[in-house]
């Protein structure tokens, strides 16, 4: 659906997005992961055909977004950062405006309207200035909009910022619901919204992409130094002793918890799973297991690991 | 052309939403109401023999309403929707660059030539009671409103340019009232160098837009002055559609 072929965007001065290379196959929700000033907005304003990369290529629905600009518009539903919208005008109203834009016919355009107010829950408010519709409304209205015209694909930048927990929920269910119809590229620096609504995640920092995969594989990439907590009822020099003669334990911290047991963290070698090996020795000298758990990387740790820039890096 | 009058209908509607639109109508009426106070009374003094809307150009609130109307109507046009981001959404619909200017340009064009309506009713009351027959002529008054439609195109595409350059209202009025200003001192120049038949008087007498519009209300058609708005509407429209497209630029 989106082909991204060494797409480069120069300002004067600075380089937002740096030879960018990705794909999006039909039916996938891909999460454009990314701290503040990545190029997440750059890159989906070229996107859309809102403005032209210094070099590179692109293509979406295997139209050319710089020589098809107009048939690329034509498939792309595009929700900007901050969602603008004409906050004169009545939500209806609003949605018939945008879809007659788009080239829909005027029987057309009112039956698409109305299909997009009932699944973005828009009836209550059909006939409300958008101007004093609460944040979600909005955003809802917004995504209305990108949906109006039956896109290929739907290009959100950060869909959810500044709405509250409920809100972010309704949305955030309202992108699921279009898996597998629409191909969807959301922007987020929000991690939680990629593990929850996205098949694949593109970490990208400084213009650059820098993963690129499932959720799974890139847990997977960094939990190789699994780390194991255990809390055991023994002394402290018998753990030392017993932790210093594993070979799968490559190092281990402990520290005092409650009562009379201490808090071990066990890490082991590359891709060893500890939980077995800890529990045997416990049971085998007889201690007692508190706890026994193993962290999984979470997909926020990923993130910080992946875009952690060496400087930062050096401080830790 | 279905985006087109999309656009121009949104453009025009907008007008009558906000508050800016009425009040650029009421200021308008309340200059035009003015005018027509002071031409009575001035006819009551001095009967003349020229036709009603000759001497209701002279009042000379008509160039105040030109100057002053046109930079508050144009303002809005790009420069609110490149503050509040509609822009964006606006330039990613498949329209073209072209549609979206001209589109602004119609929009505008209609609201500005909306608000002169009231200057057709003055004739009328004044043909009710009057009993002079040819006092109001058809003539005068159609080459009259042919000369606002042309001084509006050229206001128009001015201001639209103003605001296609910057994301603040105030700044886009600011930039187009002093173009227009620039114009109106411009026209002021074959009056005051002395009347030869060097380049520069001649050069003079074509930007002079008071000559233009004394031709017009008094039912005169002159071919150049009609190019002269029309030209510099196009380059106007043109330069507009040059700053819509740098975006799109590498």
């Amino acid at each position: 659906m989106i082909e991204v072929d060494n797409l480069t965007k120069r300002y004067a001065g600075h380089t937002a997005i740096d030879g960018l290379t990705f794909n999006v196959r039909p039916g996938e929700i891909v999460g454009f992961l990314g701290p503040n000033g990545a190029g997440k907005s750059t890159t989906m304003r070229i996107l859309s055909c809102f403005m032209a990369a210094t070099s590179g290529s692109a293509k979406v629905a295997g139209h050319d977004i710089f020589t098809q600009a107009d048939e690329v518009r034509r498939r792309i539903g595009y929700m900007p950062e901050n969602n603008p919208l004409h906050t004169d005008m009545r939500v209806r109203e609003y949605l018939k405006f945008r879809a007659r834009l788009k080239g829909l016919s005027r029987a057309r355009s009112r039956e698409r309207v109305d299909v997009v107010t009932e699944q973005c829950s828009l009836q209550d408010v059909a006939s409300k200035v958008i101007g004093t519709l609460s944040k979600g409304y909005r955003q809802r209205v917004g995504l209305a909009d990108s949906l109006v015209h039956e896109p290929d694909l739907i290009i959100l930048d950060e869909p959810t910022i500044g709405l509250d927990p409920h809100q972010i929920r309704s949305v955030r269910q309202l992108i699921k619901s279009l898996a597998g119809k629409h191909t969807v590229l959301i922007s987020t620096h929000i991690i939680p919204e990629v593990e929850m609504t996205c098949s694949r995640a593109l970490i990208i920092r400084s213009g650059r992409i820098l993963a690129s995969d499932t959720l799974d594989n890139l847990r997977k990439s960094v939990n190789e130094d699994s780390q194991v907590v255990a809390e055991i009822a023994a002394t402290e020099a018998d753990l030392k002793q017993c932790w210093e003669q594993l070979p799968e334990i490559e190092y281990f911290d402990i520290a005092p918890a409650e009562g009379e047991f201490l808090r071990c963290s066990l890490t082991g070698r590359a891709g060893a799973d500890l939980r077995q090996v800890v529990f045997d020795t416990v049971h085998s000298k007889g201690w007692k297991l508190r706890e026994l758990t193993r962290n999984r990387h979470s997909l926020e740790d990923i993130f910080v690991r992946i875009t952690r820039t060496d400087k930062e890096e050096e401080g830790f | 052309m279905q985006t087109f009058v999309t656009l121009v209908r949104r453009e025009l509607g907008a007008f009558f939403i906000s508050l800016t639109g009425y009040a650029v109508m009421a200021g308008v009426l309340f200059l035009l109401g003015l005018s027509m106070t002071l031409m009575l009374k001035s006819l009551n003094a001095t009967p003349v023999a020229v036709p009603i809307i000759e001497l209701f150009y002279e009042t000379a609130f008509f160039w105040l309403i030109v100057l002053l109307a046109a930079p508050v109507i144009t303002m809005r046009s790009f420069a609110l929707e490149r503050a509040s981001g509609t822009y964006e959404t606006l330039m990613t619909t498949p329209v073209s660059d072209l549609e979206v200017v001209l589109a602004k340009f119609t929009g505008n064009l209609i609201f500005f030539l909306i608000t002169w309506l009231p200057l057709l009713a003055y004739p009328l009351i004044m043909k009710r009671y009057t009993s002079q027959p040819d006092a109001v002529a058809a003539g005068p008054l159609s080459t009259t409103f042919l000369g606002i439609f042309l001084l509006g195109c050229l206001f128009m595409s001015m201001g639209i340019f103003a605001s296609s350059i910057t994301r603040n209202q105030i700044l886009a009025a600011m930039n187009a009232f002093a173009m227009g200003l620039c114009l109106f001192f411009l026209s002021f120049v074959s009056k005051m160098v002395p009347l030869g038949d060097g380049l520069a008087s001649k050069l003079a007498a074509h930007i002079s837009m008071f000559d233009h519009m004394g031709d017009f209300v008094r039912g005169v058609i002159d071919t150049r002055h009609v190019t002269f708005y029309v030209t510099l509407t196009v380059m106007f429209l043109y330069l507009t559609l040059k700053v819509v497209e740098s975006r799109r630029w590498k």
